[in-house]
């Protein structure tokens, strides 16, 4: 019986995810659906009153406009996008071979605009880059995350654990401070949740639009006083890509709603 | 008008580093005033519950006039009675000499910090005079 635990525990061991002091169990995942109030969900639920969705259909048109000197539509390459873009959201920032590092699913998609529409890139935060990650996003509700399983990405989720888990700022906290060790707690009368990215880009009702990860990545740092990483920077990528690889097996949720 | 003017003034003046009026430990507390002279307990109350401040983000208290209070942190009730003025100092200014893994910020400190935001850079997140304030404020807590 003792040999036979002692076995069991070398095997766990051995075999368990690599999980570091104070990360999350892979069972004890929950995504910030699960601390909402039963208004927000509701909403969430309901596609006709989640706002997200009109970026979704605007982000459909889009898809299917033939832009750029290359006169070619999203859909002209990809065709339907139930079919191809179904699962992709999951496993984004992924590996990209011709720059030897991970890309988000926005710079993916500013990535095809130029190299194979030859238009330019959207802006951050603009409405169509939004409404097209929406969009691509959409195709893999409910789909469970896999992103970071690429072992090219090794280094650079290590890189977002390490910035993770890194105190900054004047107020002097870490991410890891509130998202691992104080989720369920209140935060000035609010609630801190474990700060999983599943919803993006997402609309909140404080921000009264949607916004990716990245804004809500920012305003974390500019609330502990820290200088926000710019948008694209290979930090936020880095911390984007330990966000998703430490939420793997949360079914994706885009576009959620968030207070 | 004019007074609005001087007190943006007044608002823009510290953006250098701050000199830190420096202060001496004994035991586990920092017996003598930052500014040589006691507090104000009243003004450290509306300091206490501003959002500037930042306490409120973690801590709650025997404030009835707010909604908005943190639990991530000892409710601040009976605080002037577990202890004493001089540790309540060393307490805000540099709450990891308790501590070293605290989550509560040191603030009286305006090095050794990573990242910090431009507006913010080689400030500490309080003055001595608020400091005082506070710690005159919180000495009044008592069960
Ligand atoms: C002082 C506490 C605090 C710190 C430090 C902090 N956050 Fe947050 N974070 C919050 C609060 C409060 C919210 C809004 C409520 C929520 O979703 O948790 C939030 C939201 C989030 C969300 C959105 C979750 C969702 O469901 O959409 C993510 C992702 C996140 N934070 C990641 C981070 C990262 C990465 C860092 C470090 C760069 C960080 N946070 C630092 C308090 C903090
Ligand atoms: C980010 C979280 C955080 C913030 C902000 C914060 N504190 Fe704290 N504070 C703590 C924690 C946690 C403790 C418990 C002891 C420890 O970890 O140092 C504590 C302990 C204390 C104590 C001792 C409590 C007791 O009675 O045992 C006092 C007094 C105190 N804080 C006052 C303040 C004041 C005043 C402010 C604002 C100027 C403030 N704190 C801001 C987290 C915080």
């Amino acid at each position: 019986m003792i040999a036979w635990r002692a076995i069991a525990a070398a095997i766990l061991l051995a075999t368990g995810p690599a999980l570091l002091a104070g990360e999350i169990p892979s069972d004890a995942r929950r995504s910030g659906y699960a601390f909402m109030g039963p208004d927000t969900r509701a909403m969430q639920d309901d596609d006709t009153a989640n706002p997200g969705m009109l970026f979704v259909l605007h982000g459909e048109q889009l898809w299917k406009k033939k832009i750029g000197s290359a006169d070619r539509a999203c859909a002209d390459c990809h065709g339907d996008a139930r079919g191809s873009m179904k699962g992709v959201a999951a496993r984004y920032p992924a590996f990209d071979k011709a720059l030897a590092r991970p890309v988000t699913l926005d710079q993916r998609i500013n990535l095809c605009r130029t190299n194979h529409q030859q238009a330019t890139p959207l802006p951050y935060e603009s409405r169509d880059l939004l409404a097209l990650s929406a969009f691509v996003g959409h195709q893999s509700r409910s789909v469970p995350i896999t992103a970071g399983d690429d072992p090219q990405l090794g280094p650079f989720v290590e890189q977002g654990r390490e910035l993770f888990m890194e105190r900054e700022g004047q107020l002097n906290l870490a991410c890891t401070n509130c998202h691992d060790d104080n989720f369920d707690k209140r935060l000035a009368g609010a609630p801190i949740t474990q700060g999983q990215p599943t919803g993006y880009p997402l609309y909140r009702l404080e921000w009264q639009t949607l916004g990716s990860l990245e804004r809500r990545l920012r305003s974390c740092m500019s609330g502990v006083r820290a200088q926000a990483y710019d948008y694209g920077s290979p930090e936020l990528v880095a911390l984007e890509l330990y966000l998703m690889s430490r939420a793997r097996g949360l079914p994706m949720e885009t576009p959620a709603v968030r207070p | 008008m004019a007074a609005l003017i001087v007190a943006s003034l007044a608002f823009a003046l510290p953006t250098q580093a701050d000199e830190l009026v420096p202060y001496t430990i004994v035991g586990d507390g920092i017996p003598v005033s930052l500014t040589g002279s006691p507090g104000d307990a009243t003004r450290g109350h509306a300091l206490v519950l501003a959002r500037t401040t930042t306490c409120m983000l973690c801590h709650s208290g025997p404030f009835p006039e707010t909604r908005f209070q943190g639990d991530l942190a000892p409710d601040l009730a009976g605080a002037g009675n577990r202890w004493s003025v001089s540790q309540l100092r060393l307490r805000l200014v540099d709450a990891s000499r308790f501590n070293p893994e605290t989550i509560m910020p040191s603030y009286y400190r305006n090095d050794g910090l990573v990242r910090v935001g431009r507006n913010f850079a080689g400030k500490p997140i309080l003055s001595a005079a608020e400091i005082e304030d506070i710690v005159a404020f919180l000495a009044t807590l008592r069960d």
